[in-house]
């Protein structure tokens, strides 16, 4: 199957912004790829978690001697089968966890913390046994008082998840505790006296529900744990690397002996970079001597894994009449969930990034509440707090009489700018996204009557972080690329491309593999959009090494120096005074050859990747609102975002297009329903609401590419900043056509139709 | 687990009646394959009513319009018949689902699984429509009403089933319209659906009417004084408010995830005008 562009040139490149049919493309369309419960071995046993039915309980005691006894059971593990770890943060993915609330997040120990905690896991020879013994294993609870709000959470009498929590971060520290884990603060300038130059000052309260990543594929792995203590981990995730260390630690076991391979991955959006079912099965392994498979049913995935946040906000802006934004404040809380480590680190730094400010002050909260701990969600906290500054930015607009983007321009972070967060930006694309905004046909398209238009920007800052790559070439010159990264989003296609690139191959010759932690040197997680940019840097050094030694073995047939031969177009060539001497050889030859020429050719990489560059975003949204339902339609929605370079254009139209999706879910319908018990009364997706492909049009994209310096390709991340801006977008859209500005997320038809008639009120009685 | 797949009527309710294990009936599947999976229900005898002629065939009797109880929404959309006489119903029926949903979901399912949201059935229940209930004493007929008695629970006896619905020919100058909310454009249960069907005299004036809306009580319920709003009037915006009146006082909805008491009693006015409107049109073009 040849390459649709390839040989094409494209801006000086020959690969890079070309669009392949990406490598596991054909297995995904037939159904060969093998996900996380696709894979089968003798013996197998099935894994089954009985949870919590209460939000809050303390755990008296837990009798398993009923359903060990049924037959078919061969195993039970409970918080009696995990050694207690002390308080250690560690990071994972783009979020800090620590082992102490690890440990105590898969399986209960003192208390049950949300309604789906796990308090013992059965490993049996059917599901159904497995079930059965599930309803066999007595649990005495004495059930306590639960928060599942912020503001009930904060109030000075409320139930403490726990009692030992003293706020950190505030001088002198509490002598109380609370559920307030911690509190930070970022700022520079001062604020007040900003405000004091500024002509209209804003300040509003905002709130957004926690949001689940929606993932297709629900968490799945199979455990197998051999005789002499080596065990083999299968399992969908994001980061095997990371899945080996924490179930290494919990398990008491050394990393090289637990081989962890990762699946083909049906979604995580951050999701997938913690762990759950993976020490459990583990544990049940070790304990029956079998392979164990667990696999959570959709309920499951709601009630027990990981949202990101619901969150509070309250932010002031001021700005001149002229358009100049003379200081930002915020306050932030977010809920963590049952475990202290909400990403409101990250929302209180990405709350006024897109701007050059030169008084900031943000604070943020980071509250636990008996809800499911949070995980990673694109861009983790940021979604939250930009939504609220992007509101308040369109409203000043407003209040000022210019329009948005010209606000947004004139205030826009490039480079140089001092990041309201602390360091200074390189080159960034976000004034390139407003300029192409600007001039884009739908910001200039005519607005059907009672439509509203929206427009807001949004940032991330992408990470780099240590990765491995290795090439491996075969006797007929094609390679087997293995990355420790797994694909979460086409990257497979973008290695191969920066790699053919790089070697000056056809992409074809080049096949991809995500190899298991027994095969590459530590390499951490598919997060922070670093993928493209980190293992795209690995497989470039990588290729790099082979050139070199294709160049030595050149050397050594043609008996010249080294230096005197050169690699081009995927050959070496003599080089300087033997240009021309010899005919050159191409990567076939030399592989063909390579026995006898010193022996087989591997290129390898081994960096810690630094300079992943921030990723600005600007979105335009057309809506559409049924005043008599209160029911909003996506019209019309364009993405325009800052790639650096787009190795595969599809697989970043691809990005632009979910972040919107999903931000369009997150803006509309999507929230947790809980009843009087803390119980989750819509563990699944005919309730819980994200978009189906009817409920949104074809999410146009533009790509702007403003190299990133420290990539010789000049990529950065992609992957999260699309799920940044949505929100303001949409809730700046539905205000245009409304009048109304929605400040609680999601803007679904009970609380639109019910805004409505709020408004409507005062002008009856007039 | 047993599974049968009766070819006759007869063989169906010896089955079903049959002093074993009580059996439960098998249309497309859609509701009782997922309560079977989830662990839901636990039946010890499936009936698979799909080899019964009756059950799967649309048939016109006299001219009136006799729908197989495990006819699917695709087939009925694509009955061009059953399409315009009974535009309203056939809509509904095309609401369910998705596409691979409407190749399984058929009327008798949609009834007989008794949810107050259940979309075919306020569509059925405006047209008046009766359904064919097979027992083990014989053949009886029943409106569509007085199947559902709460939610999950019908009045259908031991041994008895569904066999066919029947549609009498609409008068004319009449039609009948079905619209639902959801949140959603597809794969969502009706928050609010209203079926309306009248009749327009020559003069343009309603000489009958029915309005029957799903998901505002415990089951489907027929607002007898919205249709008689309506009767009388020309259907302008006057009697169109009358009619909401009478639909907003029908209403007893609960609170729940996918909607409060306030909001489904108000959209369940907007509906109820809305798919009148339409069903006045096409009433006027009818003629
Ligand atoms: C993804 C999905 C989307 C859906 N969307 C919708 C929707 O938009 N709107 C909606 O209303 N529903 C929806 N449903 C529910 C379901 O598809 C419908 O209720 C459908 O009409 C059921 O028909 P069936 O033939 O599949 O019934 P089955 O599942 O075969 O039967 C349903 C129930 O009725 C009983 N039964 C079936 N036929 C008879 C009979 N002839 N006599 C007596 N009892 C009988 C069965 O024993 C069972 O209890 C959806 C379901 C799914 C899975």
């Amino acid at each position: 199957m040849a390459a649709q562009n390839g040989g094409t040139t494209n801006g000086g490149t020959r690969w890079i912004g070309t669009r392949p049919v990406r490598p596991d493309g054909v297995d995904k369309v037939t159904g060969r790829a093998r996900f996380g419960a696709d894979l089968h071995l003798p013996n197998m046993l099935v894994g089954k978690v009985l949870r919590s039915p209460h939000a809050h309980a303390r755990i008296r005691s837990i009798d398993t001697s009923a359903a060990l006894a049924l037959p078919g059971v061969k195993a039970i593990v409970t918080r009696d089968d995990f050694d207690d770890l002390p308080s250690e943060f560690v990071p994972a993915g783009e979020m800090l966890i620590n082992y102490r609330d690890v440990v105590r997040n898969v399986m209960a120990r003192e208390k049950a913390l949300f309604e789906g905690h796990p308090l013992a896991a059965v490993a049996a020879t059917s599901e159904k046994v497995a079930k059965e013994a599930l309803d066999l294993i007595r649990v005495d609870y004495e059930v306590l008082p639960h928060v599942l709000d912020i503001d009930e959470a904060i109030a000075p009498d409320a139930p403490l998840l726990h009692e030992d929590m003293i706020t950190a971060g505030v001088e002198p520290p509490p002598s109380a505790p609370s559920n307030v884990a911690k509190v930070v603060e970022f700022a520079h300038g001062d604020v007040e006296a900003g405000f004091a130059e500024a002509d209209v000052v804003v300040e509003r309260e905002f709130s957004t529900q926690p949001v689940h990543q929606g993932y297709i594929e629900p968490h799945s792995c199979v455990a197998s744990f051999a005789e002499d203590g080596q065990a083999e981990l299968w399992c969908t995730t994001q980061g095997h690397f990371v899945v080996r260390g924490h179930c290494a630690k919990l398990l008491g076991m050394e990393v090289s002996k637990l081989r962890v391979t990762a699946s083909e991955i049906g979604g995580g959006f951050g999701g997938k970079t913690v762990v759950y079912l993976e020490p459990l099965a583990l544990a049940l392994s070790r304990k029956s001597g079998h392979p164990v498979k667990m696999t959570m049913s959709r309920e499951e995935v709601f009630r027990a894994s990981g949202p990101a946040p619901g969150t509070w906000a309250r932010v002031r802006v001021g700005v001149t009449k002229d358009g100049r934004i003379t200081a930002g404040e915020a306050e932030l809380k977010y809920q963590a969930g049952a475990f202290q480590g909400s990403p409101v680190q990250p929302g209180c730094m990405c709350a006024f990034a897109p701007y050059d400010l030169e008084h900031v002050k943000v604070t943020g909260y980071d509250v636990v509440v008996n809800r499911p701990k949070v995980a990673a969600y694109r861009a983790p906290g940021a979604p939250q707090s930009e939504y609220a500054v992007e509101s308040i930015i369109d409203e000043l607009a407003k209040r000022i009489g210019m329009d948005p983007v010209e606000l947004r321009l004139k205030n826009a972070a490039r480079e140089g700018t001092r990041a309201a967060y602390g360091p200074t930006f390189g080159p960034i694309g976000l004034v390139e996204t407003l300029e192409a905004a600007r001039s884009h046909e739908h910001y200039r398209a005519p607005l059907a009557p009672g439509r509203g238009r929206g427009v807001a920007s949004g940032f991330w800052f992408n990470i780099g972080g240590e990765t491995c790559a290795t090439l491996n070439l075969g006797e007929d010159g094609t390679i087997a690329l293995v990355a420790g990264t797994p694909d979460i989003g086409g990257s497979r296609a973008a290695l191969c491309l920066q790699t053919a690139e790089a070697l000056g191959v056809d992409v074809e010759k080049i096949r991809p593999l995500i190899g298991d932690t027994s095969t590459l040197g530590y390499t951490f997680l598919t997060g922070g959009s670093r993928t493209a940019f980190a293992s795209g840097l690995a497989v470039i050094e990588a290729s790099k090494d082979m050139i070199g030694q294709l160049c030595e073995r050149a050397a050594k047939i043609w008996n010249i120096p080294v230096d005197a031969v050169e690699w081009a177009d995927g050959e070496a060539r003599p080089a300087g005074a033997n240009a021309g001497e010899f005919d050159p050889l191409t990567l076939a030859d030399l592989a063909g050859v390579a026995g006898k020429t010193g022996g087989p050719i591997v290129g390898r990489a081994q960096i810690n990747a630094q300079g992943a560059g921030p990723s600005f975003g600007t979105h335009l949204v057309d809506v559409d609102v049924d005043r008599e339902t209160g029911r909003v339609t996506i019209e019309r929605y364009t993405v325009i975002q800052d790639a650096g370079k787009a190795v595969h254009p599809s697989y970043v139209e691809g990005q632009l297009q979910g972040g919107a999706v999903q931000g369009i879910g997150w803006a509309l319908n999507e929230e947790y329903v809980y009843d009087e018990y803390g119980r989750l009364q819509n563990p699944g997706f005919l309730d819980y609401r994200i978009p189906v492909c009817s409920d949104v049009p074809m999410i146009d994209t533009v790509i702007v590419e403003v190299a990133n310096p420290t990539h010789p390709y000049g990529v950065r991340g992609v992957g999260e900043t699309p799920i940044v801006p949505p929100m303001a977008a949409i809730a700046n859209a539905v205000e245009g056509a409304l009048g109304i500005r929605f400040t609680d997320l999601p803007m679904s038809p009970p609380r639109v139709l019910k805004a409505l008639e709020e408004a409507h009120i005062p002008e009856a009685a007039d | 687990m047993q599974y049968e797949a009766p070819e006759s009527v007869e063989a169906a309710v010896r089955l079903l009646s049959g002093g074993g294990p009580r059996g439960r009936v098998l249309a497309g599947g859609t509701d009782l394959l997922v309560q079977l999976r989830a662990g839901v229900i636990t039946p010890q005898l499936v009936v698979d009513i799909k080899r019964i002629r009756e059950s799967r065939e649309i048939r016109e009797e006299d001219g009136m319009l006799v729908v197989g109880a495990a006819v699917t929404g695709a087939e009925l959309g694509e009955h061009a018949r059953a399409k315009s006489m009974w535009p309203g119903v056939v809509e509904s029926a095309e609401l369910i689902g998705s596409t691979q949903i409407q190749g399984r979901a058929s009327l008798g399912g949609n009834l007989c699984n008794a949810s107050p949201a259940a979309d075919t059935v306020p569509a059925l229940v405006a047209a008046a429509a009766e359904c064919r209930v097979a027992g083990p004493n014989g053949m009886r007929r029943v409106p569509v009403e007085d199947v559902c008695t709460g939610p999950g629970q019908l009045s259908l006896g031991d041994g008895e089933f569904i066999v066919a619905f029947e549609l009498a020919a609409p008068p004319p100058g009449s039609a009948d319209a079905y619209l639902r909310f959801i949140p959603r454009t597809e794969m969502d249960i009706a928050v609010v659906g209203a079926g309306v069907n009248l009749s327009l005299d020559e003069s343009g004036r309603c000489t009958a009417a029915r309005v029957a809306l799903g998901a505002v009580a415990p089951t489907v319920i027929l607002a007898e004084e919205a249709g008689a709003a309506l009767v009388g009037t020309e259907c302008d915006d006057s009697a169109m408010e009358a009619m909401v009146a009478a639909v907003r006082a029908a209403c007893r909805p609960i609170d729940d995830k996918r909607g409060t008491a306030e909001y489904r009693t108000k959209v369940a006015g907007v509906l109820a005008t809305r798919a009148a409107r339409i069903a006045a049109t096409r009433a006027r073009e009818a003629r």
